[in-house]
């Protein structure tokens, strides 16, 4: 990723000074009675992989057919470049779109399918051979340049479909669910090419899809919808270590999650109280939301919870609990424990250690644990 | 997929394409008997084709029938796919309910109807009866018929394909030139096909709108057939039968060899 | 709107409204018109340079005179009967004949079906007027019928087909054959073979399963099929003319002749626009099936 190479860490988004490529300002769309997107405000900048996550129905194809040019705001601005694009209609746009279906054109062969946008600019003959040429290299496709659409694979598809979205050197590619089509192991190595091809042309990639995972591979930035609206807006470990609501916690991930009463016991450290009759967790949260005494959700990744037969010693949290299933995953195993007050709790171990013994087992008791600052305090219960 | 084939389906299908083929093949035979005496074989001759050319009136209408196919079909495949545009992708518009309205009437408007609306038109309006009219008429059905062709094509077309050509750099005209168009083209060729062959047959509307120096083949087909069965008209027909139906199953064989050639490559293309 | 757009839809339309509704507009206004001996043969005519007094002048003289003179001749009375009757009779028969050849098409294997299915179409492209005219051989008087039926002895006189109304429904069976046949198949292949298998399963007979399974899942293809064989042997012209006799009447006919042997412009006008009012209803209601199936496959 690009925050690997440069010896700065690349986030404009945190430098005031720098100027967003693209911005929507107070954005609505509506479909007749239909809200798709409400009252949206997000700057997007140079050079960003950028991703819009969200289940689908989210508004997140609308906010990129808006930037494509096949859909206008019904109010607010999108500013490319510091400039209005709604006047612009879409074959005038410096923006160009990958379609989820590829939309390759079956009658024109390769070569022709990826000079089409080409020919439409004011480019001579042989500078439009040379583009078309690099644009296959870039892609590894120049065996393939003289043949139809259905005479290659669904991967090359996929990347003819990129290199004819990139040959004019847009100043904004849209990806709209690039890689559903592909089979899960080809979708893995295409997304880091992705990322190869982005870093190489330095094009801003703006990409949708509901794959969250595929999303945190690729993204430098990250924002999740929900019914028109951004949820939370970071980067990818920004999205799974600090989830901003339940509903990020929830979806990017699996969370076990504790709804109770915090109070505060200063130094960023809350009392959490979730069960009658049970001791109270301990957390840490930097958060500045956290009511001094009041209704919270405590939020954890089952990878941080510890599985032990015997309680650890000097552990802040630990509750016991009864093996009821468990999934062998391969890497990881996840135990589903059921506390003896009512909830099932997933905690997940990796197994490093080919063919061991499994540690534990159906019916076992066991003692979870974990640290206080494992879980995420969120306020409320929703 | 095993299907049942029982020897009650063996049995239905022989029997019904006999019932189909049969008189067709009767009627084909027949053309080629010695005898005036329809129903009576006297030995095999070809002379009644040789009548058949010889004969200037038969040749003047199927002239006269070939001008008005020819024309009338491209004008109908022109005016149809522009409606099925229209319709598929025009949005709305004022009176969009009445245009569809019409364009799927005539499919199922009796002819003695259309003919006779059309022809009350025409003397109303006073146009002179002649080829014209009859063009005029046949590209008036026929383009209904287009426009369902190429719509139902246009109907299950991938709409991205012409946004993809927008967000290239593609005017909205652009796009349909260089994209629909080459897509949707063999629907509008076997539209124009249809077009073609529904004028070519057509007796009852271009008997109402035909003048006295225009007759057509079917209306002099017709008129022959009401005295009875000819060898020449046998003969007429064979000829029709077998242009038709080298024309029908040599377009279908080339389109199954398309498809049979593209679901191969695409599977080769899959096993890379 | 742009000027392409407009002259889009506006270039068809035109045309449409002009030689398909302009048309309609006169035979429903001659229809309520007089006969003269003149030609035009009706009045009044419509004379657009009297202006209003013309156009008032003009309507007061429309009557339904021609309308009451249907219902009092009771040839008109017949011949609607008499089409709705082959019509109706027809469909049924076309249904006897379509459904065996779709079900066995269907049952067929997928190197046959294509093939099947060309020679179901094909005859639909081979000109009408021969396809009727082919039976006049089969079915005269001294025709290859006859004289098959004499030679296997099971008559002793030869029959008279030609020219009645039995050669006019097996006229329009084997021309219309092709229109039941086509979506009858077309429901009948979606039918998924494990359904059956289910029935037997379920301890159907194979007749069973037949009646309980397949039928009423080709009940969609059945009806779309009648339809297209009702709706346009009503208005069939060419089949009573070529193979039906003097007796036979079919309203087609009755309109033609209204026209060309009697000359008499408003009545046949009359006659088109009550069998037009007749197919409202099959057109509706055809309509509707197409729709529901449309709607199912979504």
């Amino acid at each position: 990723m690009v925050q690997h190479e440069s010896p700065t860490v690349f986030a404009p988004w945190e430098d005031p000074e720098q100027k967003p490529l693209i911005r929507f300002i107070d954005v609505t769309k509506r479909f007749g009675d239909f809200t798709a997107i409400e009252n949206l405000n997000l700057d997007i900048y140079e050079r960003e992989f950028f991703a819009l996550l969200g289940p689908s129905g989210c508004g997140k194809t609308t906010l990129m057919r808006m930037l494509a040019g096949f859909e206008a705001p019904t109010e607010g601005t999108i500013l490319l470049d510091g400039a209005d694009i709604a006047p612009v209609p879409p074959n005038r746009r410096a923006v160009n779109m990958m379609f989820q279906s590829y939309a390759l054109f079956p009658h024109l062969t390769v070569e022709q399918n990826i000079a089409f946008g080409l020919k439409r600019s004011k480019m001579t003959k042989g500078e439009i051979a040379d583009r078309v040429l690099e644009m296959l290299r870039l892609v590894r496709l120049e065996p393939f340049a003289r043949r139809k659409p259905h005479q290659i694979s669904g991967g090359q598809r996929q990347r003819v479909a990129l290199a004819r979205s990139l040959a004019k050197a847009p100043r904004l590619l849209l990806l709209d669910e690039p890689l559903g089509a592909l089979d899960k192991k080809l979708r893995q190595e295409t997304q880091f090419e992705l990322m190869d091809i982005q870093e190489k042309t330095g094009t801003t990639f703006v990409i949708v899809t509901h794959d969250q995972e595929e999303a945190m591979t690729v993204a430098s930035r990250v924002a999740v919808m929900d019914h028109g609206r951004l949820v939370q807006v970071a980067t990818p470990d920004g999205i799974y270590e600090n989830p901003n609501s339940l509903y990020v916690a929830d979806f990017i991930g699996e969370v076990n999650i504790f709804r109770g009463h915090a109070r505060a016991l200063g130094d960023n450290r809350y009392e959490f109280t979730w069960a009658e009759g049970k001791a109270p967790f301990t957390a840490v949260s930097e958060r500045d939301d956290i009511p001094a005494s009041g209704p919270c959700s405590l939020a954890i990744r089952p990878e941080k919870i510890a599985i032990t037969a015997e309680r650890p010693e000097g552990a802040l949290n630990a509750v016991e609990g009864t093996v009821l299933d468990i999934a062998y995953l391969g890497s990881t195993s996840t135990y589903h424990v059921q506390l003896a007050e009512g909830p099932v709790i997933k905690a997940q171990t990796a197994n490093n250690r080919r063919i061991s013994r499994r540690s534990f087992n159906w019916d076992d008791r066991v003692w979870l644990s974990f640290t206080e600052t494992a879980g995420i305090l969120l306020p409320g219960h929703e | 997929m095993t299907r049942r084939f029982s020897w009650f389906n063996a049995t239905s299908l022989t029997f019904g394409f006999a019932f189909l083929y049969l008189p067709m093949v009767i009627l084909i035979i027949y053309s080629f008997n010695k005898s005036k005496l329809v129903t009576v074989w006297a030995g095999f001759s070809t002379k009644w084709y040789g009548e058949l050319m010889r004969n200037e009136a038969f040749l003047d209408a199927a002239w006269v029938t070939l001008k008005v196919a020819l024309v009338s079909s491209t004008l109908a495949t022109v005016l149809g796919t522009m409606a099925a545009i229209a319709l598929v992708r025009g949005g709305r518009f004022f009176g969009r309910t009445l245009f569809s309205g019409m364009i799927y009437a005539p499919l199922v408007m009796p002819d003695v109807i259309m003919g006779l609306s059309l022809l009350l038109l025409f003397i109303a309006i006073g146009l002179e009866r002649g080829v014209f009219t009859i063009i005029l008429a046949h590209t008036t059905f026929s383009m209904c018929y287009v426009s369902v062709v190429v719509s139902s094509r246009l109907a299950s077309f991938d709409r991205s394909l012409e946004e993809a050509a927008l967000d290239l750099g593609c005017t909205p005209f652009d796009a349909f030139r260089s994209v629909t168009l080459p897509i949707i083209a063999p629907a509008v060729i076997s539209g124009w096909l249809l077009a073609f062959t529904l004028s070519l047959d057509d007796l009852v509307i271009a008997s109402f709108t035909s003048g006295p120096s225009s007759t057509t083949l079917p209306i002099k087909v017709f008129s022959a057939v009401r005295l009875g069965v000819s060898p020449e008209i046998n003969a007429l027909s064979t000829i029709l039968i077998v242009l038709v139906s080298t024309g029908v199953i040599s377009a279908s064989l080339i389109s199954k060899r398309a498809i049979i050639r593209q679901r191969r490559e695409e599977r080769a293309a899959m096993a890379q | 709107m742009n000027l392409r757009r407009t002259l889009l839809i506006a270039l068809p339309y035109a045309w449409l409204l002009a030689l398909f509704l302009v048309p309609f507009g006169i035979v429903l206004k001659i229809s309520l018109s007089d006969m003269a001996l003149a030609i035009p043969p009706y009045v009044p005519t419509l004379d657009i340079t009297a202006g209003w007094a013309g156009l008032k002048e003009f309507f007061s003289q429309l009557d339904f005179e021609n309308f009451v003179f249907l219902t009092e001749d009771d040839l008109y009375w017949r011949a609607y009967l008499s089409s709705l009757k082959i019509a109706t009779l027809s469909t049924l028969i076309t249904l006897l004949v379509g459904f065996p050849i779709a079900y066995g098409m269907s049952r067929a294997s997928d190197a046959w079906r294509p093939t099947l299915m060309m020679l179901v179409i094909l005859p639909f492209w081979t000109s009408f007027l021969i396809r009727v005219y082919s039976w006049m051989g089969i079915l005269s008087q001294q025709g290859l019928l006859n004289q098959f039926l004499l030679w296997t002895g099971l008559i002793s006189e030869p029959l008279t087909i030609l020219n009645t109304n039995v050669a006019v429904y097996i006229g329009i069976v084997y021309t219309y054959l092709p229109f039941m046949i086509l979506p009858i198949y077309a429901s009948l292949e979606k039918l998924d073979e494990s359904l059956l298998e289910a029935a037997e399963d379920l301890g159907c007979s194979r007749l069973q399963a037949f009646w309980l399974v397949t039928v009423p899942l080709s009940r969609a293809g059945v009806i779309a099929g009648c339809f297209l064989v009702f709706i346009p042997a009503i208005g069939e012209f060419v089949i009573p003319s070529v193979l039906g006799g003097s007796r036979t009447l079919m309203i087609g006919k009755v309109l033609w002749e209204e026209f060309f042997s009697n000359r008499d412009w408003p009545v046949a006008s009359a006659v088109a626009v009550v069998l037009l009012l007749i197919l409202v209803v099959p057109i509706i209601l055809f309509q509707r099936n197409q729709q529901r199936q449309r709607e199912q496959e979504q």
